[in-house]
Formats: C-alpha cells, sequence, structure tokens
C-alpha cells in the first residue's frame, strides 16, 4: 500500500520534470502561465536580449487590468490618458504579438482582473499548475489547483522553458467546520483565518482548506478564501475539487468538452488528500461562532469582529508587535478599545481580485436595493471583467447600483491599487472589499478597513462602519 | 548577474516588522517598463513627507545609508504583492543584503536572483546586532556566503541558511534560466509523456 498523500503532494509529484536534490531544487512544469501589463515587460526585455522564444504560447494568456482605467468607455473605447500606464500596455501589445501570445486587450469583451477571467474562461481546472505574476495567483488553488505567484524573473524562466525551480512547500490544512451564521460570508471566514494565524504565519506553506463549512461554499467564495491565503504569508492556498467545482467549469469556452470532459472528471475524482495524509500543521476554525470581520490596522492579520473594539498595544505579547500594533493605530487615526461601528467613512470601494464576482456583486446589490449612499460617501462598483460586466447589466444590478448614487465602473483591479487613476486622497478611510490594507495601499495617506461585500454596502448606505446583520 | 562573494559595510536598521513591498515601493511607480532607476522612489511614503521634503528621523535619511550597503530589517520582511520592484529598488539604492529574522517567500526568491541577499539570523542573533548598531552607528558587519556566516561588529559569527543552488548562482553571477534551458531534454520528455491540460488557442 503506497503512503497516503495530501492534494498538493499529488499534483507536485505529477509535474516533476526533475526531482528536487539536495543541491538542486525540483525543475517543476507549469500548465498554465497568465501574464498581464504590469510585471512582464522586463521579462520580455530579457527574452529579447538573450534572443530566447515563448516555448508554449499555446499554454499563455494575457490581459490587461493592474494599469487600466476604470473610466466609463467613449463609442465603446477606454481612454488611457496617463502616459506611462498607455506606455505599458502598448509595450505589452507588442509583446504578446511578437511572441504569438492570446491577448484579451482592452477592446476584447473577455479583458477583467487576470484571476477573474482565468476561471471565468473555464482555464483554471483541478490538478493544474498556475503562475502568474501576481501573488494573489492564490485565487485558482480554489479549483484543487497549484497556484502560486511569481516574479518578473521567474516570469521569464516560464516564458522560455514553461518551468520553474521549486523546492517542496510544506502543507498546512485549514479545517472550519460548521454553518455559515446569517450575514457571515467566504470573506469574513478568511479574515478570520489570517487573522488567528498572523500575517506571515504560514510563510513555506501551501494552505489546504477542508471541513464542512468550505464544501457548503461556491466556487467564488472558495476563490475569495484562496485569493487571500498569501496575506497570510503562504506560498498558495487550494481546495480539493468536487461537484461543486465540475459544476462551475462545465460549458466554459476553454473547459474540456465531449469525451474529454468525463475523462477529466474522473481524473479530478483523485485529487483530494488521502485518509491519514499528514500535514506540517493543522488549524481549526469553527464556521458557527463567526461574526462579519473587518481590519483595524494596516495589514490584513489586524482584524476584528464588526462589533468588536480596537486591540490596545499594551496588551501585546512582545515589544515588536506592541510598536506594529502601535504604527498602525497612528496610521488609521485609531484609538485602543474604541469600537469600529459607526466610524464615518468617504469611500466604498467594492471590486478587486478577492470580491468582485457576479456572486460579490450580487449580494452588495441585495443590500442596496431601495436604499441610497449615505450624503457624503463616494461608493464605486467595479466588475471583475467585461463578462461579469454584462451578466450583471443583464440582472439590472448596474441599476440598483446607479440608483442607489454609486458608481458603476469599467472592469479591473480599480482601487485595490491604487496606480489607474482610482485612488484614495491623504487622509480618507474606505471600506474595502478587496485584499490589502497596507499603509497608501489604496492611495497616499489612505485608510483601508477591508470587510466583505454584505459590509461595504451596509457601510455605504449608512455612511459609517456598519453591521449587515442589524440592517432591516 | 554580479557575484555576491563577501561584504563588509556599515548597516541601516528599519527595526519595523512585517514591511510589505507597497510600502518598499508604492504600486504608482511600477508603470515603468524599465527595472533600472527605481532606487529614487524606495520607501518613497515614508522617506519623503507631504509637502515632498525627507523626513529626518527616517533611518535611509541618515548620514549611515549613504554608505551602507547592509539594510536591517524585521520580522517577514517583504511581504505583500510580488512585484519584483522591490529588490529592484533596493539595490538600485545601494544595498546588497539584508538582514532579519525572516522574509516572506516570494521576495526572497526575487533577491536572490537579482544578487540581493537575504540573511536570516537567530532572533537572539539579531537582537544583539540591532543593540551593537545602536551603539555603534557606523559599526560594519561581514557577510561570506561561500562560508555562510555573518560577523557582527563585535566579532560573534552566526550561520545563516541559503539554499545550495541559490548560493551556487549568486557566487557564480549566473542566474537560473540559463539552467533551466539546458534541461530542454528533460522538458521535452515531459511534454511528450503529458499532454497539455488546456490550450489557450
Amino acid at each position: 500500500m503506497t503512503k497516503p498523500s495530501t492534494l498538493v503532494d499529488k499534483i507536485w509529484n505529477d509535474h516533476v520534470v526533475r526531482a528536487e536534490t539536495e543541491s538542486t531544487p525540483a525543475v517543476l512544469y507549469v500548465d498554465l502561465h497568465l501574464v498581464h501589463e504590469v510585471t512582464s515587460p522586463q521579462a520580455f526585455a530579457e527574452l529579447r536580449r538573450r534572443g530566447a522564444r515563448v516555448r508554449r504560447p499555446d499554454l499563455t494568456l494575457a490581459t490587461m487590468d493592474h494599469s487600466t482605467p476604470t473610466t466609463p468607455r467613449t463609442r465603446g473605447r477606454l481612454m488611457v490618458l496617463d502616459p506611462q500606464a498607455a506606455a505599458q500596455l502598448e509595450q505589452l501589445e507588442t509583446n504578446c504579438d511578437e511572441f504569438g501570445i492570446r491577448l484579451f486587450g482592452l477592446d476584447d469583451s473577455r479583458q477583467g482582473i487576470v484571476h477573474v477571467i482565468g476561471p471565468e474562461q473555464g482555464l483554471t481546472q483541478p490538478g493544474m499548475t498556475i503562475v502568474c505574476g501576481d501573488s494573489h495567483t492564490s485565487t485558482h488553488g480554489a479549483f484543487g489547483a497549484l497556484a502560486f505567484g511569481i516574479g518578473t524573473s521567474e516570469v521569464g524562466y516560464v516564458l522560455a522553458t514553461q518551468t520553474l525551480l521549486q523546492r517542496k512547500p510544506r502543507k498546512m490544512q485549514v479545517r472550519i467546520d460548521g454553518a455559515l451564521p446569517r450575514g457571515v460570508t467566504a470573506k469574513d471566514i478568511i479574515l478570520a483565518i489570517i487573522a488567528k494565524i498572523g500575517v506571515g504565519g504560514a510563510t513555506g506553506h501551501v494552505l489546504e482548506y477542508t471541513g464542512s463549512a468550505i464544501r457548503a461554499l461556491g466556487m467564488e467564495n472558495r476563490m475569495t478564501i484562496c485569493n487571500m491565503s498569501i496575506e497570510a504569508g503562504a506560498r498558495a492556498g487550494l481546495i480539493a475539487p468536487d461537484d461543486t467545482t465540475a459544476e462551475y467549469i462545465a460549458g466554459r469556452p476553454f473547459a474540456p468538452a465531449g469525451t474529454l470532459w468525463d475523462a477529466a472528471v474522473e481524473r479530478w475524482k483523485q485529487l483530494v488528500s488521502d485518509d491519514g495524509a499528514s500535514y506540517d500543521r493543522t488549524v481549526d476554525l469553527r464556521a458557527d461562532t463567526l461574526a462579519p470581520m473587518i481590519t483595524f490596522g494596516t495589514n490584513p492579520s489586524m482584524a476584528i469582529p464588526i462589533d468588536g473594539r480596537v486591540p490596545d498595544p499594551d496588551a501585546a505579547q512582545t515589544g515588536a508587535e506592541r510598536a506594529d500594533l502601535d504604527k498602525a493605530l497612528r496610521y488609521m487615526a485609531l484609538e485602543p478599545g474604541q469600537p469600529l461601528l459607526g466610524r464615518a467613512v468617504d469611500v466604498v470601494f467594492v471590486g478587486s481580485c478577492t470580491n468582485s464576482r457576479i456572486s460579490d456583486l450580487r449580494e452588495a446589490a441585495a443590500v442596496m436595493r431601495g436604499r441610497q449612499v449615505a450624503p457624503g460617501v463616494r461608493m464605486l462598483v467595479v466588475p471583475g471583467s467585461r463578462n461579469v460586466k454584462s451578466q450583471a447589466e443583464a440582472e439590472g444590478l448596474d441599476r440598483i447600483f446607479m440608483a442607489a448614487g454609486a458608481e458603476w465602473r469599467e472592469a479591473g483591479c480599480s482601487m485595490c491599487i491604487a496606480m489607474n487613476g482610482d485612488q484614495l486622497a491623504p487622509g480618507e478611510s474606505a471600506v474595502s472589499t478587496s485584499n490589502r490594507n497596507f499603509e497608501g495601499r489604496q492611495g497616499k495617506g489612505g485608510r483601508t478597513f477591508l470587510a466583505s461585500p454584505l459590509t461595504a454596502a451596509a457601510t455605504a448606505v449608512t455612511g459609517a462602519i456598519a453591521d449587515v446583520r442589524s440592517l432591516s | 548577474m554580479e557575484p555576491f562573494t563577501t561584504l563588509t559595510s556599515s548597516c541601516v536598521v528599519l527595526a519595523a516588522e512585517n514591511v510589505d513591498t507597497d510600502q518598499i515601493i508604492p504600486a504608482r511607480f511600477l508603470k515603468t517598463i524599465e527595472r533600472r532607476g527605481l532606487g529614487a522612489h524606495l520607501f518613497a511614503d515614508w522617506r519623503v513627507d507631504e509637502r515632498g521634503q525627507p523626513r529626518i528621523d527616517f533611518p535611509l535619511n541618515s548620514l549611515v545609508a549613504s554608505e551602507a550597503s547592509i539594510l536591517v530589517a524585521g520580522h517577514n520582511f517583504g511581504c505583500g504583492s510580488s512585484r519584483e520592484h522591490a529588490p529592484w529598488a533596493l539595490l538600485d539604492f545601494g544595498f546588497r543584503a539584508i538582514i532579519s529574522t525572516g522574509f516572506a517567500d516570494i521576495f526572497r526568491n526575487n533577491a536572490l536572483k537579482n544578487g540581493l541577499l537575504p540573511v536570516t539570523l537567530a532572533p537572539t542573533a539579531y537582537v544583539s546586532l540591532v543593540d551593537q548598531l545602536a551603539k555603534s552607528l557606523h559599526a560594519r558587519v561581514t557577510i561570506d556566503l561561500a562560508a555562510q556566516l555573518a560577523t557582527l561588529p563585535d566579532g560573534s559569527a552566526h550561520a545563516f541558511p541559503v539554499d545550495p543552488f541559490a548560493r551556487h548562482c549568486l557566487l557564480n553571477g549566473v542566474d537560473e534560466l540559463g539552467f533551466l534551458l539546458g534541461e530542454e531534454i528533460a522538458i521535452a520528455a515531459y511534454e511528450s509523456a503529458h499532454p497539455a491540460r488546456v490550450s489557450t488557442r
């Protein structure tokens, strides 16, 4: 009998081109490489310098998302007014053209955030290795893929060889059992997990999310969870595929069809961690005791239940932790012991690779329906892809948002990254459905409170941080 | 890549923990298509105040920063975004090594690929180093990559871990791409045994 193995081990073993030794990491094959404008230009330049080609353009897909404006189109065209962003986007077009890579550019109806369009197109499938020059590549792990972010040098290596040098990761099981209470969502689960294990607590590990609460989630919610694995320092995060996974993939443009589909589904059934497989660490969390979560500080682990109070740095375990908290509270203009409920905000942002899919927009719209964005609050709703945008418009969600006084924008990373014109002004506060509350992340001097789409919408209509459970 | 063998230098201490790559290089500077010139924006929002003036209390604006090639930084340095612009900016500013008690995975990978050496010390050695540097601002540390030893100003030597392959690349100034291109036969064999799972065509 073979030794029970984890899902990560199975995917890993299936992609080893050359096994690792003491002196050399494994050569690992990459099934799908996603490319965007910000982390790829220097990699293509390196290929040119060396006279190298792209080995497998057929396993590579590019899109534009980070530096693209989300302002309305003029006669169907998106105007890029920032000359540096325009040059970067043009460079991606040139690179894709020259190296034969398919590009979902600004004029393509499939353009969108790289981690939204991979799954949407059916390219993200169980058992695959997927990389992208973006730390939120862990999103694709929701399908039982081993997906992780890489730097620009590695983008070049994958373009040239379709492989990477990798050491086998450690494995951490995160088991979440129980039913989610009303008003509590996948975003709250992942914020609670990160608060529990810490911003660097999963360094060197791949997280496998298991348990009844995970099984009960739809694919888009699973993506929200895997997306933020990196915020605990994890190399990746994944969830074993099941019927929910197969149902989501079926019929999508790049999904297998016919007899290939049946064979794929059979193969995917093997992609589970065996009974008795060992993890380097296991963390447990109850879903039924969770409340909506919100961050108060300047990294995603600084999160509390929405009806909680800002922690006191004096109660910290170590001097470094205390200094970290002190600095965060100063930046956020918060006092120890202060409640967050009722704190006024300037902006509400619904979007990003964490929470910009159709189910996220439906949740936000359900709260907004028949209500108004509070005076003095600016609300941006930014769909994750042009397909999500069309779908939302077909369902009338855009009209709900606009009738409430929110801005309905074009697809892109928008205010999550503040390099495309969408950003906070110094001193402004925002409740955001994105993934990072680092200092200045949403604009220099801006203050970010991370929360779910439900909490974001409740805050928008209240004008201050609000508990969706107490809206009538 | 410039080879890394030994380095003796004074140090800049940035004590904060969990320094993320958005601080190292804010996203608005990522619209460049070049690797060079990012040192001017290193820690932009911490170095410069609202009126564009250097903050005199920020360590990178200190006198020692102009001569130091080693950054001493708090635990979990380089967390967050995968942007390789972070090591590019640190190198362009003049750093060749960073000493901490721990690094975020992607940052460490990116640093190693550019000849910027992440040196992980045990917490006790790290605290001792910070103490010594507080007492003597211009004290020097020696990092010997071949021996994998960091020698602190008090003469104490501390071993640090480095992946053997990364060490080989750094010592010889070669990158991984040459090695991977040399694996052509093995890669082609893998491809013929494993049909593509998807096609973007």
